[in-house]
């Protein structure tokens, strides 16, 4: 099945059964996306930076006071059909969050997301796992475009009937692809028997169910499963679905495989990398954004609120709103007064989510003979990164791991005096407790998103960790307490680069930056400037 | 509108069905965090929860369900005193609401066509002496979050606005549902659950199929299904109201006291709300378990759901702490 034909077989799926609530398009914008949005029917469009009004509705200031009563707008998700949502990859937890609850209600709205994503971006997942199809067209060809199927007349989808051994079939099958979250079966059901009815069908043959899980489990799959001789044992001895009216040949072979088959020809290229990846998706933070944060000043919009901070700006439409309900009874104390009466009490300041300021947090060895230049080299890239931080808004932090212990040098903070002052003498020298220093770092971490601050950690070190958390000097404990302690690192979604200063690269400390999830970069003659450059690009801030 | 899917009907899940069932019996366990996978029935269970509740008697056209008369707020106007039996209330909260939505605010129709001054009770009146549920409960807005801390820690609702002075009772069960990667709970919100729970997709096959079956048939021969499935309900919910009776029989022997407190010591779960909780949690679970007197089974089988999310996070501990408090809860009681 080419991207296309999947893109328009889901269309059309969506037509039959709304209640298979999407399909996301990958692909940016362009003739291809163009051609398969041709084929969507008339919906609503939306934007990953609508306000809640527009979304929820609220008062119609202009039609309440023109009418002397209340008028509400409706918002754009109280509307039938279909939706477009564009620049899926954007959207905010919020509006995934709306949409999943619209969908949730059932009454027939479905969500069409363009995901214009490169790499990690994507949809927020508790929408993507509400919508049952995804097509990934960027690998499309403009000749490609006229493939368009064409469909008899479908068959009414309540009269659809499905053999009964089908449920147990599409379960199996999700288990031994990895598919964790059963509404992905429940799609996959629908769809068998939305395809049916599709094809004028009034019972489902085994080239619906292939078809089904083509399109609703090959872009869930996290795992490709065991050979065949595991699936043999699985509880699986069901003879093929009956199908009196189907095509004969294919059904003859066991099911299981032959869906397997299907879902395999169709998985996304990126899989295979995806499945070597080790731990969590990490795709929700995506570097080199901040978390975050409310504010008055910049961002995207949120609801305007009273009272509080009375520095932000007013929000003139929302003071209005908040005024219209009053003006009838203030108009009997003031029955001269022309215009709408405004009380105090009805500002409305403007609030907006921006992102949050960064902390870079510089975990340093100060180990062994290089310790001393090692440190004044961090030292230095600090003070030059903070030199530059009022543009970028980044706080940076030091903590040094010698000896037994890791020691917090510098607390987070954007002064440059500070920092000069604080960092004049540094001490040297012991062991690598390589596993204490990434602990005080990720406690840091974690401090400084409470604050809301982004924290990134930057360990510089030269060589194996030796000592580990307990303080004794066994080498191999302390390679494990490293590697957990990155592992918890890594699933607290902290970013992290590992500058790696010996003279040769140490391959115990890529391995460490791998269960980081981050990157390794070995800088055998690390000096101020490039370990800040470094960062720099590395954060692409 | 098609009927909520059934309670007992809920394939699995025993933890999460455990929770509701107990906060149920007894509502001053005060909650039930859902937090887990999508696709694990989450807002399934809370949906059924409306249907599965004992009715409440409640006076006519009170707007905060009152019990009494004396009991309802003077600005609603009611003089009969005349009760009528009203399902539980379960409200939802959505994630869109407004501070006004929720806390009530001026009759703004009201106010524009009679220039009337009144008051029109928000989604916390609504839902006094029944549930409140909100989902995605991690992405509530901070400042609606801020809110209900303040109301459910005590259980009255205050609105001032100009010229309008509003206070009225407020007493529900905060059942929150969520999926911890796309945000964590504040730890103040954290706390003012009762009971938590982690939920999973089942990974049992069978079960996984039985969970399909059920749903389809569910949407395509409803009606069939729902006579089955309503009988099991009204047998939980015999045995709900039986619980509540058998709660206040219920010996609490100097022993559990003892146990729990150790629990608590042991697992360094901050605060005394944790063994308040635990203690109250096991009650119930015995009444339900038509026990006559609380055993150290009973603190065992709860100390996770009542436990779990009051404890320190431990980076080096990837287990989770569910696992965490089943191992020390070994450690103390034994086995």
């Amino acid at each position: 099945m080419t991207p296309l034909i999947r893109a328009h077989t889901a269309l059309a799926l969506l037509a039959i059964d709304p209640l298979l609530g999407g399909l996301v398009v990958r692909a940016r914008a362009g003739a291809v996306r163009d051609a398969v949005m041709a084929a969507v029917p008339e919906h609503t469009r939306l934007h990953p930076a609508m306000s809640h009004e527009a979304l929820d509705g609220g008062i119609d200031v202009a039609a309440t006071l023109n009418a002397g009563m209340l008028t509400q707008t409706r918002g754009l998700l109280a509307r039938d059909g279909v939706f477009v949502l564009a620049m899926a990859e954007r959207s905010e937890p919020y509006l995934a969050a709306r949409l999943a609850a619209t969908l949730d209600l059932q009454q027939g709205q479905t969500v069409i997301a363009l995901d214009e994503g490169i790499e990690d971006e994507g949809l927020p997942p508790a929408l993507s796992d509400r919508l049952a199809f995804r097509a990934d067209l960027n690998d499309c060809a403009l000749a490609d475009i006229a493939d368009r199927p064409n469909w008899p007349t479908p068959a009414p989808l309540a009269r659809v009937s499905v053999p009964d051994d089908v449920v147990d079939e599409l379960a199996l099958l999700a288990v031994r692809l990895g598919i964790t979250s059963l509404r992905a079966v429940g799609f996959a059901l629908r769809a068998t028997k939305a395809h049916a009815a599709l094809n004028g069908r009034l019972e489902s043959v085994s080239d619906d169910i292939a078809t089904a899980v083509a399109l609703v489990f090959a872009h869930r799959a996290t795992q490709l499963p065991a050979d065949q001789e595991e699936a043999q044992e699985a509880p699986d001895s069901t003879p093929p679905p009956e199908t009196p009216e189907g095509p004969p040949a294919p059904q003859e072979s066991l099911p299981q495989d032959l869906l397997l088959e299907a879902v395999l020809a169709n998985l996304p290229p990126d899989l295979l990398a995806k499945l070597h990846g080790t731990g969590a998706d990490r795709s929700a933070t995506g570097s080199g954004s901040g978390q975050k944060k409310i504010g008055n000043r910049r961002g995207r919009p949120l609801p305007a609120r009273d009272g509080g901070n009375r520095q932000g700006r007013v929000d003139l439409i929302a003071t209005l709103r908040a005024a219209i309900p009053w003006q009838t009874l203030r108009r009997r104390d003031a029955p001269h007064h022309a215009g709408p009466i405004i009380r105090h009490s009805d500002l409305r300041y403007k609030r907006y989510v921006d992102h949050s300021d960064r902390l870079l947090i510089f975990a340093v060895d100060a180990s062994g003979s290089a310790a001393l230049a090692r440190m004044g080299e961090a030292k230095g890239a600090i003070e030059l990164l903070l030199a530059e931080a009022y543009a970028r808004r980044d706080h940076v932090a030091l903590i040094s791991f010698r000896g037994q212990d890791a020691e917090v040098l510098l607390e987070p903070t954007r002064s440059l005096v500070q920092t000069k002052r604080k960092l004049a003498d540094l001490p040297g020298g012991g062991a690598t407790p390589l596993a204490a220093g990434l602990m005080a770092a990720q406690n840091m971490a974690a401090q400084a998103r409470r604050k809301g601050l982004t924290p990134t950690v930057i360990t510089l070190t030269d060589g194996r960790a030796n000592m580990a958390l307990d303080g004794t000097a066994d080498r191999g404990q302390a390679t494990i307490d490293a590697q957990t302690v990155a592992r918890a690192l890594r699933a607290a979604r902290v970013d992290s680069i590992v500058i790696d200063t010996g003279k040769r690269p140490e391959p115990s400390l890529s391995k460490v930056a791998d269960l980081l999830g981050g990157s390794y970069i070995a800088l055998p003659r690390a000096d101020a400037r490039s370990v800040a450059g470094v960062v720099a690009s590395t954060l692409e801030i | 509108m098609k009927q909520p899917f059934p309670f007992s009907a809920i394939v699995g899940q025993d933890d999460m069905k455990r929770a509701m069932i107990l906060t149920a019996i007894d509502p001053t366990i005060g909650g039930v965090l859902v937090f887990g996978d999508r696709g694990t029935g989450k807002s399934t269970a809370v949906r059924a929860l409306a249907a599965l509740l004992p009715p409440i008697h409640a006076v006519e056209g009170c707007p905060v369900n009152a019990e009494r008369l004396a009991d309802c707020p003077d600005w609603a106007g009611i003089t009969s005193d005349k009760t009528q039996e009203i399902p539980t209330p379960v409200v939802d909260l959505p994630l869109g609401a407004s501070e006004d939505r929720v806390t009530g605010a001026l009759d703004i129709e009201k106010a524009l066509t009679n220039g009337e001054k009144a008051f029109q009770p928000g989604l916390l009146a609504k839902a006094n002496r029944g549930y409140l549920y909100i989902d995605e409960v991690n992405l509530l807005e901070d400042h609606i979050v801020d809110l209900l801390l303040d109301v459910a820690q005590s259980g009255q609702n205050v609105v001032e606005r100009e010229g309008l002075s509003i206070r009225h009772p407020a007493r529900f069960v905060l059942v929150g549902s969520g999926n911890p990667e796309e945000g964590e709970l504040r730890p103040q919100l954290l706390d003012r659950f009762g009971l938590s729970v982690d939920v999973a997709s089942p990974t049992d096959i069978d079960q996984r199929i039985e969970v399909i079956k059920r749903r389809d048939a569910y949407e395509n021969d409803h009606t069939a299904f729902m006579v089955r499935w309503q009988a099991e309900d009204g047998m939980l919910r015999d045995q709900i109201t039986a619980a509540r009776v058998a709660l206040k029989e219920l010996k609490t022997p100097e022993q559990s006291l003892r146990d729990v407190a150790e629990l608590c010591i042991a697992l360094g779960s901050d605060g005394l709300r944790g063994e308040l909780t635990l203690l109250k949690a096991a009650r119930a679970y015995a009444a339900f378990r038509d026990d006559t007197a609380l055993t150290r089974g009973h603190i065992r089988d709860v100390a996770p759901l009542a436990l779990r999310h009051r404890m320190r996070r431990d980076p080096l501990d990837d287990a989770g702490s569910g696992t965490r408090v089943a191992r020390i809860v070994e450690e103390t009681l034994g086995a």
